[in-house]
């Protein structure tokens, strides 16, 4: 199954890997969030929903529903 | 003499673009509309080295030229149109230091129309804590512009940032990015059917237009050998784009920055780990908002019993001093307390918009969007709803025009709809009377009585909102796509001058709008009120001797009724006594009804109005709260302000859509006159009802 941004868990680390579906607005490409950055999940608010997000230095809130169309690859904690 | 020197700002949300224009301008500024829209104009002027002067505009944040609200419109309606009067000279993009790689996205495309772009990286203050470190000589090189490093709290910057713009015949203008490498088929043909013109450009009007409809422009005319692509696969483009655009920073920054994380402090990270909390972040929200309204109630109340006092002595000082006459008469009962009943509430709306600008120059709005996103979605609203919500509080107007940031027309719309229904400041004049007349003092756990009504009559109003948008949000049938994106800003201490000038700014502009109305009305209804048809108004004294001639009655009891007895048969007494069957259910007389009916042209009218025909006259010098404090009911007897009169009108005043402003916004931005028209109906409606309810269950 693919990983989407939307089964991060809080604290975890992911590295986005595909953007391409049409339900991603471009307002969010360019925040930063591209293929090949890393995104950490700062906080969630309850029902994990918006998602308060790090992408790479940009932070930012997105619902679910928007995040389910993103897809990651998650980083081992180190 | 020298030419001025036209410079744009330009920068993304949260960069502190307002704080470099605030220190560019000082208060050499003036804020204005766009013709035919709503968007807020921001313009100053700026004294630059050898007696040169820049004429600046802050153009509206956005976060790239590709636009997806009419606000960010008018910064590419601005870059496109070489011949717009405005049209820069030099384009200033101001970015924040911690937020550098995504604010340069921006730049990169301002440079790419081939205008002479200067850079201000600002909040170098902060860069120690972050442990940023930038080599300013090698990232301007690799980006092809000057570099003023600036920080607005320190006032560091400012001077070399003045001298870059006066220096702007030797900026550069090459492009960042070359636009034809981004799809070589689609561009080269692009080119050959328009070789006059920039290509970044046509490629900006051709998106442009995917996102807003066919606009004219008539530069581009479509030509029969280019076929544009279907809507997706400009998508894309678009995708590449930006991903080409993030490759060039990244270029830059990989050498030009350097980010010690160890030497970072976060202060983030441990106030949004309370703030954002899922129990803690609402309550901590709940206590904001409680103190916010007891501090308004508290702090103003010196300030306002001063001027109320004042105008009451100086209407008093008006008609001894001044030869007798109808002028006079006009000035010390029309207009003195008509202006009274404005001036007084300047405290409370100064405190309230300076709480607004706290709290969003503070950063804290951007977390309670996310923290009611989930919550107000329920209710057919989305996170952002909130601004538009709280700032309704002060005028439902910005709030309105606010909700242009929400991505979903249904959600926008929605919020449009019920915003009305937050307490506006304009309310507040007609609250904070009624409710010192009706509630008794006292307090309970520290907090006075009066303070919890008014309390309770905001989340009446919000309340309200929220519940008319579920409804609204389960009949309305529109389909529109739903997203969502908030940034969230650093936290930052506010900069005084910023929260100072906003709430000069806005309270000015409550004061001298709503000032010209009432003064206007006042007149009008001083005239109503002192002259009137027939026999009766100008044989009033005779009438009324002769009523009472065998009765003992003193001569000052004998003009009081005479007074009356005019004022009851004046223009502005007939026309009351009209509608007084209309409103007598809900426990108001005439003189009330006037005040209602004046109203509609803006709800603040209430108090001035009641003033001016109270004191129409009377030759006491008295305050309007006394004044109404003495109003009998005419068919209760009794005082007319009881509680269950005063709750009825408190109600009326919460749910009615008393103002046209708001009206004429919502045309404006909803494009129909179906949405404001229902507005009015419904609202107006549901308030009477619930008026009539009240009186009939307290009296």
């Amino acid at each position: 199954m693919q990983n989407t941004l939307a089964h991060l868990k809080r604290g975890e680390r992911a590295i986005i890997t595909d953007v391409s579906s049409i339900h991603i607005p471009l307002k969010l490409l360019e925040m930063g969030c591209l293929p090949g950055n890393s995104v950490e999940l700062v906080q969630v608010a309850p029902f994990q929903d918006p998602m308060y997000l790090n992408i790479n230095g940009s932070h930012l809130a997105i619902r679910k529903e928007t995040a389910s169309h993103i897809l990651i690859e998650k980083v081992a904690h180190e | 003499m020298s030419k001025q020197i036209n410079v744009a700002l330009i920068g993304n949300p949260n960069t502190g673009k307002t704080s470099v224009f605030n220190a560019l301008t000082g208060l050499n500024q003036k804020v204005g509309n766009y013709p035919g829209i709503t968007v807020e104009k921001k313009q100053g002027i700026c004294k630059l080295p050898r007696g040169v002067k820049a004429h600046i505009i802050d153009l509206p944040g956005t976060y790239s030229l590709n636009a997806s609200s009419l606000d960010e419109n008018v910064v590419i309606e601005l870059l496109l149109n070489k011949k717009d009067k405005d049209f820069p000279d030099i384009a200033v993009v101001v970015t924040d230091v911690e937020n550098l790689k995504r604010n340069l996205l921006l730049f990169t495309q301002i440079k790419d129309l081939e205008i002479p772009t200067v850079l201000v990286i600002n909040m170098a203050d902060r860069m120690r804590y972050k442990g940023i470190s930038l080599d300013i000589g090698y990232l301007e090189e690799k980006l092809n512009t000057k570099i003023a490093l600036v920080s607005t709290r320190k006032n560091e910057g400012i001077d070399k940032l003045k001298q870059l713009i006066s220096n702007y015949k030797e900026v550069s203008i090459t492009p960042c990015i070359d636009t034809a490498q981004i799809d070589v088929d689609y561009f080269g043909n692009l080119k050959k059917a328009f070789p006059n013109q920039l290509l970044y450009k046509l490629w900006l009007v051709i998106t442009q237009d995917v996102n807003f409809g066919k606009t004219d422009r008539n530069e581009i005319d479509p030509v029969a050998d280019f076929k544009t692509k279907s809507k997706g696969d400009l998508k894309r483009l678009q995708q590449k784009e930006t991903i080409k655009r993030y490759q060039f920073i990244n270029n830059a920054l990989d050498e030009g920055q350097t980010i010690d994380l160890s030497q970072a402090k976060d202060l983030r990270i441990k106030l949004d780990r309370i703030l954002t909390h899922k129990v803690w972040g609402y309550v901590i929200f709940g206590v904001i908002l409680l103190t916010i309204f007891q501090a308004i109630y508290d702090w103003s109340s010196v300030p306002m019993d001063l001027i109320d006092g004042l105008f009451a002595s100086l209407s008093e000082w008006t008609k001894t001093q001044l030869p007798q006459g109808a002028f006079t008469n006009l000035l010390a009962e029309g207009i003195i307390p008509g202006l009274g009943g404005i001036v007084i509430f300047i405290p409370q709306i100064a405190f309230l918009f300076l709480f607004i600008a706290v709290l969003e120059e503070s950063g804290y709005m951007s977390r309670v969007v996310f923290l009611m996103d989930r919550i107000m979605r329920r209710f057919g609203l989305s996170g952002k709803s909130i601004v538009p919500l709280i700032s309704g509080t002060a005028c439902a107007i910005p709030a309105i025009m606010a909700t242009r940031n929400i991505e979903s027309w249904k959600e926008r719309l929605i919020t449009i709809l019920v915003t009305p229904f937050t307490t506006c400041s304009a309310r507040l004049p007609v609250y904070l009377i009624i409710i010192a007349l009706v509630i008794p003092e006292g307090r309970i756990l520290g907090l006075s009585y009066q303070a919890l009504t008014l309390m309770m009559l905001y989340l009446i109003g919000f309340g309200t909102a929220i519940i008319s948008a579920y409804i609204l949000n389960k009949i309305l049938k529109i389909k529109s796509k739903t997203f969502f994106v908030v940034e969230m800003p650093n936290y930052k201490l506010p900069l005084f001058k910023n929260v100072a000038l906003t709430v000069i700014e806005k309270t000015k502009s409550f004061v001298f709008g709503a000032g010209k109305i009432i003064l206007a009305i006042s007149i009008v209804l001083w005239f109503l009120a002192s002259y009137g048809p027939g026999e009766e108004f100008n044989d009033a004294e005779n009438i009324i001797k002769t009523e009472y001639v065998s009765e003992n009655i003193s001569s000052e009891d004998l003009q009081q009724k005479i007074a009356s007895y005019k004022l009851e048969h004046s223009f502005i007494g007939i026309a009351g006594h009209a509608i007084e069957p209309a409103i007598r259910p809900l426990g108001y007389d005439w003189k009330i009804g006037i005040a209602i009916v004046c109203s509609f042209a803006a709800r603040e009218v209430f108090v001035g109005t009641l003033a001016t025909i109270y004191s129409v006259g009377s030759d006491q010098e008295e305050t309007i709260k006394n004044r109404m404090a003495g109003e009998i009911n005419p068919v209760l007897g009794g005082p007319l302000f009881t509680f269950a009169s005063g709750i009825s009108l408190l109600l009326f005043y919460a749910f009615a859509m008393q103002c046209m402003s708001t009206l004429a916004i919502v045309k404006k931005e909803t494009n129909s006159w179906k949405w404001p028209i229902l507005q009015l109906v419904i609202m107006t409606a549901f308030a009477y009802i619930v008026a009539l309810i009240a009186f009939q269950f307290l009296k």
